[in-house]
């Protein structure tokens, strides 16, 4: 049976865990708030985790051999478990981070100019003029600036996947893009402007024909469609924490065993050491290699409870339930001449963003007029400047959908859009 | 919305002066990072004997309806005057904008900018209509102006002027 959009009481139910839902802004408007791909709302099951840890079991874990320390390093260590069975993994392959972009920025850091002497296998991750670096015109800056900086450090060539007008990766260039000459691969599951889910087998297939490296920007599809890393075949893979309920600070960068083993550290300190001698040092085995400092304990066990929440939603229905938002707001923009879809305007491989331009309007001000309403949207160009230039746009409007979403937001918004002609004296 | 007056509409519509001309002492570029908003600007500033003159602000604006209509009211507050006094309507601009709302403007001293008081209360617009005039008080800076009003004020404190 698939997997149904959650009913108007599971709806309501599913609100009553975020208290911030039912406050009101802008003198009085109830919030209607359509910006999780930004950074979602936290049930209190997180934020009840979280204060949990710091009442109970506050302290460094895996250092010292009181008391606390040792339930905080299970509590620490439990939540990995947690969180890597949710994404299909193991659990000492799941290296926490700040945040996605810190993720990200450890895998292209990993990258050199020569191999680390220290770390056997680490040629894999030395890069020179010749080599090259493929991304796509549809990333976030978070996964297209590290690599641009890779480049600049190695003298390596970045070359880019184009995006199609209807907002989907260009493969038809794939093999001579994808050549013997790339190091690494690194492009986005689900876009945070179109929505588009992005083919990831083709991608894998051909990189494996050649040995490059892949990593994958998991932001928007670790929280809305499944992910199970096993499937996916790629090699790296980040996310963060606080698009999916649970608290900012934390993020996951998952790596395949024998990459992560090869991969030099990024972030060097304590913790993350096997000796230390005045001459040099040896570094532990992953994931601690990549975790320096005390890490972000309470963080990491609300992001467990995070992931204990969406399991018991149910990812597929979250999914069916978002798509079925965005084929209502799809079907409210399509009615509207005035607006123009930026992204796929259906349904297949498709995620809960949806970005649009109104004629003759800056997104600024329609961002305004729905925020009047108390509509909150993203504006601009959402860190992908690059994707906005080649659809020739300045920025955009964006909603992003939830699973705390309901059917009246997505009315509030368009019935909001409606005021946007007549305040900017547009011909509609 | 009372954001959005209809002055403002009408300076984003047509925007005053714009275009690029010469001639021009300084022309510089200003981005608004987070949202793309962007300004070419132009200053031409000639000496008389009253001190400088702002001759021509020119500019190619793309953003939203507040940084175009604050670039376009910039451009008809500005050319003509003198530069002290251009300075002086600067500085009521950004005092009215970062006020948080206490202060409605002096159309005496701004003109048309008053239109633009209810920016003040949503600070992420703020930078918005900033943004021509960071882009005219840099333009100035570049081709060799002073761009604080203290030192173009006729009534300078003593302690400055020594």
């Amino acid at each position: 049976m698939t997997a149904q959009p959650f009913t108007t009481e599971e709806v309501a139910r599913i609100r009553a865990d975020f208290p911030i839902l039912a406050r009101t802004v802008r003198d009085g408007a109830p919030l209607v708030y359509l910006d999780s791909g930004a950074t979602s709302h936290k049930p209190v099951q997180v934020l009840d985790a979280e204060r949990d840890f710091y009442e109970r079991l506050n302290s460094a874990p895996h250092r010292g051999a009181h008391a606390l320390s040792e339930e905080a390093t299970a509590a620490y260590e439990g939540a990995r478990e947690r969180i890597a069975a949710f994404i299909g993994a193991q659990a000492q392959d799941v290296v926490f981070t700040k945040n996605a972009t810190e993720g990200l920025n450890l895998a292209a850091y990993a990258f050199s100019n020569s191999p680390h002497p220290g770390i056997p296998g680490s040629e894999r991750f030395a890069l020179g003029e010749g080599d090259e670096v493929l991304v796509t015109e549809m990333e976030h800056h978070a996964n297209l600036v590290p690599w641009q900086e890779l480049c600049r450090r190695t003298g390596a060539t970045l070359r880019w996947i184009p995006v199609t007008e209807e907002g989907r990766l260009d493969l038809s260039g794939l093999d001579e893009l994808l050549t013997e000459r790339t190091k690494v691969v690194a492009f986005v599951h689900a876009s945070n402007v179109l929505g588009t889910v992005n083919p990831v087998q083709p991608i894998v297939a051909r990189a494996r024909e050649v040995g490059a490296i892949v990593v994958l920007d998991a932001c928007q599809s670790v929280p809305h469609l499944g992910v199970d890393v096993t499937e996916l075949g790629v090699d790296l893979l980040a996310f963060s924490g606080h698009k999916m309920f649970g608290p900012s600070g934390i993020g996951v960068l998952w790596g395949r065993r024998e990459v992560l083993e090869a991969m030099p550290p990024f972030l060097t300190g304590g913790s993350m050491i096997e000796t230390v001698r005045m001459e040099g040092s040896t570094y532990a085995a992953p994931p601690q290699r990549f975790e320096a400092g005390v890490p972000m304990t309470a963080q990491a066990i609300g992001l467990a409870a995070a992931v204990d929440h969406i399991t018991e939603l149910g990812i597929e229905r979250i999914h069916a339930h978002e798509l079925a938002l965005t084929e209502r707001l799809l079907a409210g923009l399509a009615a509207r001449s005035w607006v123009t879809v930026v992204g796929p305007t259906g349904l297949d491989e498709r995620g809960g963003t949806v970005a649009f331009v109104v004629d003759g309007v800056h997104a600024h001000d329609v961002g305004q007029v729905l925020d009047n309403a108390g509509v909150a949207v993203r504006v601009g160009h959402h860190c992908a400047w690059p994707l906005h230039r080649r659809f020739k746009v300045a920025a955009t409007t964006r909603a992003s959908f939830a699973a705390y979403n309901t059917v009246d937001e997505v009315d509030a918004l368009l019935e909001a859009l409606d005021r946007v002609p007549a305040i900017f004296g547009m011909a509609s | 919305m009372d954001l959005y007056q209809e002055l403002i509409l009408e300076h984003s519509k047509r925007p005053q002066h714009a275009g690029l001309r010469e001639p021009f002492e300084a022309e510089v570029h200003h981005v608004n990072p987070t949202c793309g908003d962007e300004v070419t600007l132009r200053v031409h500033i000639e000496d008389s004997a009253e001190g400088p003159v702002v001759r021509d602000v020119s500019y190619d604006a793309l953003g939203c309806s507040i940084s175009m209509a604050s670039v376009s009211i910039l451009a008809e507050e500005t050319i003509g005057h003198p530069l002290a006094e251009a300075l002086r309507t600067h500085e009521a601009m950004r005092a009215m904008l970062t006020s948080k709302g206490e202060d409605p403007g002096d159309e005496e001293v701004i003109g048309d900018g008053v239109a633009l008081s209810g920016v003040a209360k949503y600070p992420a617009r703020v930078k918005c209509a900033l943004l021509g005039w960071m882009a005219f008080t840099d333009a100035l800076h570049q081709s060799g102006r002073e761009t604080t009003t203290q030192q173009t004020q006729q009534d300078l404190p003593e302690e400055g002027t020594s």
